[in-house]
């Protein structure tokens, strides 16, 4: 019962910190440069160094210059392993109309395939799935979790 | 599923010449009719029955409750406490003492008789015009004991129609989005149930993505969008066998689909290469048309009632606003000019209005404007709300709305909502689940 409570209490005391450094981290304004996003939160990576997603401004599909950083490479990584074949999941924040969403993902994720494919990656190694905004990563209903949501996510398909 | 139904329908009496009572429901109701429902009167035999079959005890009760309940809903109405009637049903129905419900200040009365013949319900009822002391209609409905709840249905849309001059909305289904789970990974599944709540039932299984079903507005079929296996696509499901079916062979995500109201054709979008333009699939010969051509976002497809044209959602300004064009696709028009962005334009069933999502300063609105894009008028504010679907009367709007979570993400909801036209009577539609994209049907029985 004991080592229970005390288990209890250093897992209350690790979420505790979790939360308070989420807070933190969340009123940094660093994180956006307009209303895109630009921190790591909930970047992951295809290898080491070639982070997963990009960001875009809302209602946009432009490529930022970060983003463009990130697809040449992540062009570069697939170059390198020619068999690996991916799909770009284009998502929208929840703040507009689902089937105006589900076009802009689609809008997003092919904006990302044309600039893969400009560095020289086959279009069949690339399919395109438009989520619309049915897959937020964060579920937060404030600007910052609407940008983390704005994205395009390259995930491998094999 | 099976649930072919069939409902006898006759006149008991010629309708009486004189217009009494009369509802007005063009402006906002604020003084709803003050009307009795008496519990339909049954004979002990018939009772004992009916229980066995509806395990219900008592069955021309419960059809007045289903009444009851209706046109409380509408607004329009509002039914007396039954505490206070002073005529039992059995004599109320064949003579009211207009004296005694005058008295309790109804200006109207439903009373009705309820029998089980040959193994089928009967049903007969009479609407009653206190203050003037006549009968308004009387009419007899058979059917099997089960379809109880549609019979109390029809009544309530005889009762309307009679006393608005204009079609009822109360034996039709709503085809909804059940959801359920965290919002980063929402379960989603088609569901139905009758307009007022009744009957829920689950039509596919939560396995994969399920967005947007529409009604047929001819049959008991829908198309709605499946992400299944992955590749979003729009389907046919009969809802009656079950029977499901990819529409059209599309070398991409098919979305925001709808039917022509005659049944015959979907009306949906296409997105390949980041651009979405709309098409048409006739179900007949399965011939695909493209609508539009051009390199915006097009979609929210929507005909008119009349099937001559269509209204849609286009970015090609820049951002989201509403067009109208001939169902060929010419003559393409932008109607929304007001401050903001619009989206899921609907056509309405009379064909003089369009309803619309609008978002501006960071609020939507539910609206409604004359198909010139004149007229605006917003019904309602929100945190979060979209995608109105009309009832076959063209009176009401049933729509979904999202709460706002806190900081941990925390406080999600999905709910449906319904408004009447006249931006009155709001109301929480009561779904097991978290619920979106709700359709109407049209009326089951004429």
């Amino acid at each position: 019962m004991k080592l229970n409570k005390i288990l209890k209490n250093a897992f209350l005391i690790i979420v505790a910190s979790l939360v308070l450094s989420a807070c933190a981290v969340s009123k940094k304004s660093g994180q956006m440069q307009g209303d895109v996003y630009t921190g790591k939160d909930t970047v992951e990576y295809l290898a080491s160094g070639v982070p997963d997603r990009v960001f875009f401004a809302t209602n946009e599909s432009v490529l930022t210059t970060a983003s463009r950083e990130t697809l040449r490479k992540q062009a570069a990584w697939l170059r390198k392993n020619s068999k690996i074949t991916v799909v770009l999941e284009g998502h929208a924040d929840e703040r507009g109309t689902r089937e105006y969403n589900l076009a802009l993902g689609e809008r997003r994720a092919n904006a990302a395939k044309d600039y893969l494919m400009t560095y020289g990656i086959s279009s069949d190694r690339i399919s395109v799935l438009s989520y619309g905004k049915e897959r937020p990563v964060d579920s937060g209903s404030n600007p910052l979790a609407w940008s983390k949501n704005r994205r395009s996510v390259t995930v491998k398909a094999n | 599923m099976k649930r072919i139904l069939f409902i006898f329908l006759f006149m008991i009496l010629p309708f009486k010449a004189l217009a009494l009572i009369e509802v007005d429901i063009t402006r906002g109701n604020l003084n709803p009719l003050p009307i009795a429902v008496s519990p339909l009167s049954i004979d002990e035999n018939s009772k004992k029955s009916f229980e066995k079959i509806i395990k219900k005890k008592n069955i021309g009760e419960e059809i007045s409750k289903v009444v009851e309940k209706n046109l409380k809903t509408s607004g329009l109405f509002n039914p007396l406490n039954k505490d206070a009637f002073l005529q039992s049903p059995d004599i109320a129905n064949l003579k009211p003492r207009f004296e005694d419900w005058n008295l309790i200040k109804a200006q109207a009365l439903i009373t009705g008789k309820v029998n089980l013949v040959d193994e089928k319900l009967r049903v007969e009822f009479r609407l009653w015009d206190v203050l003037a002391g006549k009968e308004m209609m009387a009419l007899a409905f058979t059917t099997v004991p089960n379809n109880w709840r549609r019979v109390g249905h029809i009544i309530t849309d005889k009762v309307y129609e009679r006393l608005t001059g204009e079609k009822g909305y109360f034996d039709t289904r709503i085809i909804y989005v059940a959801e359920e789970g965290p919002k980063t990974k929402r379960i989603k599944k088609l569901a139905i149930m009758d307009q007022d709540g009744e009957n829920n039932k689950f039509l596919t299984l939560g396995n994969e993505l399920v967005l947007t079903p529409r009604f047929n507005p001819t049959s008991q079929m829908v198309t709605y969008l499946s992400y299944f296996r992955n590749l979003p696509r729009v389907y046919l499901l009969d809802i009656e066998t079950g029977m499901q079916e990819v529409v059209g062979d599309f070398p991409g995500m098919t979305f925001a689909p709808r039917f022509s109201p005659d049944g015959k054709k979907i009306i949906m979008s296409f997105a390949k290469d980041g651009n979405s333009d709309i098409y048409t699939m006739d179900l007949e010969n399965r011939v695909v048309e493209k609508i539009t051509n051009h390199p915006s976002i097009d979609t929210s497809p929507s005909y008119s009632p009349d099937g001559k044209y269509i209204c849609f959602n286009s970015d090609r300004s820049g951002y989201q606003q509403i067009y109208i064009m001939k169902s060929d696709g010419t003559g393409v028009k932008r109607i929304s000019f007001g401050k903001g962005l619009y989206g899921t334009p609907v056509w309405s069933p009379r064909g003089d209005l369009i309803a619309f999502t609008k978002l501006h300063k960071g609020k939507f609105y539910i609206g409604v404007m004359r198909t010139d894009g004149s007229g605006e008028r917003l019904l309602t504010e929100n945190f979060y709300q979209e995608a109105p679907s009309w009832s076959p009367n063209g009176r009401v709007l049933i729509f979904y709305r999202e709460t706002e979570t806190d900081n941990q993400g925390k406080g999600f909801s999905a709910k449906l909502w319904s408004i009447d036209l006249t931006g009155y009577n709001e109301r929480l539609v009561d779904t097991p689940t978290d619920a979106s994209d709700p359709s109407w049907s049209s009326l089951l029985s004429n």
